[in-house]
């Protein structure tokens, strides 16, 4: 932890994210404005402090501020359910097969090169064309995407410390594998897990975006960014600024991550500190 | 370099009937059989041609045979025909298909022209603020949302006639200059932060490669300064840089399916789009299986011109 907080760009990265967190806090007891509330008096306002609409409104005259904010804790329960999930199953694979070897390595790493062989995104669509557009088939899409990702980042990480001093003499001295499992290789390989958890998230938050931006993710009037931008599409040369703010609130937590991610990275392999 | 790539072809064999088998089994979970589907548009259908009907669909045959049939069908060249409008899936497939592709290289033709050489600028300066700024580049060039940065594209471009192409598309044979003009911007906003991201690993692996002996050695024999970046350095730079580059051309393929929409360019995200809208899955299978094998070429094109530029890897026969 303390290493953590002396990475300037972790450090920074962990601030944003905590900033995101603070809003989603805040948005489920206060928000300025009603989200889903329509008002025809007054759309496509432009910011403004004398209406109290600080990024405008949109096209049914909702505040756009307030949908950002609402939209806050929808990106981030889809991008940290989907990690988790993802995370836990593909772990669970990668060391199974890497711990197990033989006849499981084989089958479980084809499985994962089969699946590595649809770009990330026509996966997620695919999947959510085959289960409907709803919000948790997102997460359920996104996690199809990650298990492969975690079952080979997981599965190199055992290979590389299983043949190791220290996990020989554990089984030399008797211990049994479940012992060496948990004792010995979770804890190693964790570092990798949660540096490739940290990049996941910010992938997470951009593939929902591109789902709900298509139409095929959550689902309006209900807000997020995605489907927001995707609104503003009609009449963004009229309002711009109904496409400049949800976008720049995606790309806010998605650095946030990718901050976090990289200086963690930083933190677990020193030796990539002198050419970053 | 022939027997390598003959065994990579051989390799791809398994990999290709992994994906015809996850394609059509996981459009066979879908709710509702597609003969229902195709039903629900028709009027009435009489018992004799709702026999004929569940013959043709399959119905009166296990799911495994219905795979092999299908995959003998696939083998021929022949994707089905649409639920919707009864159209053969493939010609369609093939019509936008290049579209698509264009996007795709174009896109990665300007993020390697942009990132690869201020990479190289960028790595004669080595000092703790540039390392920063560079690095941070990199994490904003991934982080930023391509369709957003179209739709931004879109709002300060619209003043400027031929370069945003709004329903209005002219193919590259009709006229090359007008079509690459039209998809410059889509392709800048889809490789635009691949630029940052390739730029960063470009300065990264200089950085490395100029602290190597032989590096000092070219330097020490009075060599132009030019000449040692070029002929040395870069050389043996740019090989992790290529990997980076051919491994993330499923991220901007991904970024053309979502582009295409903001253009409104006729591509095979429209028509993905298009199909799962409709709900017709025929199409939607066909789709996700070009794409799909398109894609595995391109990583095995990547592998190709990796082995290619680096004599060292053919050696590697365990892992190739």
């Amino acid at each position: 932890m303390s290493r953590l907080l002396k990475n300037p760009i972790a450090l920074v990265g962990l601030i944003i994210i905590l900033l995101y967190v603070l809003i989603t806090a805040v948005s489920q007891f206060w928000l300025p404005f009603d989200p889903l509330q329509m008002d025809v008096a007054h759309i496509m306002e432009p910011p403004s402090f004398k209406t109290g609409h600080l990024f405008g409104t949109d096209e049914f005259g909702r505040d756009i501020l307030t949908r950002i904010m609402k939209g806050a804790g929808v990106s981030l329960l889809i991008a940290i359910s989907a990690t988790l999930i993802g995370a836990t199953i593909g772990t669970f694979m990668g060391v199974w097969a890497g711990f197990l070897g033989g006849a499981w390595d084989h089958w479980i790493m084809r499985l994962a090169d089969v699946l590595f062989s649809f770009p990330s995104l026509l996966l997620a669509i695919f999947v959510m064309a085959i289960l409907g557009e709803k919000t948790y088939n997102v997460i359920i899409a996104i996690s199809i995407v990650y298990i492969p990702q975690f079952a080979r980042v997981s599965r190199g990480a055992v290979l590389a410390i299983k043949n190791n001093e220290f996990v020989r003499a554990a089984f030399s001295s008797g211990a049994d594998r479940r012992f060496v499992l948990s004792r010995h290789l979770l804890p190693n390989i964790m570092m990798p897990v949660i540096v490739q958890s940290s990049l996941s998230l910010s992938v997470a938050i951009l593939l929902e975006s591109a789902l709900s931006f298509l139409g095929l993710g959550v689902q309006p009037p209900n807000p997020s960014w995605g489907n927001m931008l995707s609104g503003a599409r009609k009449v963004m040369l009229l309002a711009p600024w109904t496409a400049l703010y949800p976008g720049l609130a995606i790309m806010g937590l998605v650095l946030g991550f990718n901050l976090l991610g990289d200086g963690l990275r930083d933190i677990l392999d020193p030796r990539l500190r002198n050419i970053k | 370099m022939g027997r390598y790539i003959f065994r990579r072809l051989i390799s791809l064999i398994p990999v290709l009937l992994g994906v015809s088998i996850i394609v059509f089994f996981l459009v066979r979970l879908i709710p509702g059989s597609a003969l229902q589907m195709y039903l629900g548009t028709q009027v009435e259908a009489t018992p004799e041609q709702m026999e004929e009907l569940r013959r043709i669909f399959g119905e009166d045959r296990p799911v495994p045979v219905l795979y092999v049939e299908w995959l003998g069908r696939l083998l021929q060249g022949d994707l089905g025909y649409s639920l919707r409008t009864g159209r053969e899936v493939l010609p369609d497939i093939l019509q936008r298909l290049p579209l698509s592709m264009e996007l795709t290289f174009y896109a990665l033709f300007l993020s390697l022209i942009i990132g690869i050489p201020l990479g190289i600028l960028s790595a004669l300066k080595h000092d703790p603020a540039t390392d920063v700024a560079i690095r941070i580049t990199g994490l904003l060039g991934l982080s930023l949302p391509q369709f957003w940065l179209a739709s931004l594209m879109v709002i300060a471009f619209s003043g400027f006639r031929g370069w945003i192409p709004m329903g209005n598309y002219i193919g590259f044979l009709k006229s090359p200059l007008e079509n690459l003009r039209m998809l410059f911007l889509p392709s800048l906003a889809i490789g635009i932060g691949l630029a940052a991201v390739i730029m960063r690993y470009t300065r990264n692996s200089m950085l490395e490669v100029m602290q190597m002996d032989y590096i000092r050695t070219a330097q020490a024999k009075g060599l132009a300064k030019r000449v040692v970046i070029v002929r040395h350095a870069l050389r043996n730079a740019i090989l992790p840089v290529i990997t980076v580059a051919g491994f993330n051309t499923g991220y901007l393929l991904g970024g053309a399916i979502v582009i295409e929409e903001v253009f409104a360019l006729p591509g095979m995200g429209r028509l993905a789009l298009y199909a799962i809208y409709q709900r017709d899955y025929s199409l939607i299978q066909g789709i996700v299986l070009i794409i799909a094998t398109m894609f595995v070429l391109v990583n095995l094109i990547t592998d190709l011109i990796y082995a290619a530029v680096d004599p060292r890897i053919r050696l590697d026969t365990k892992e190739g």
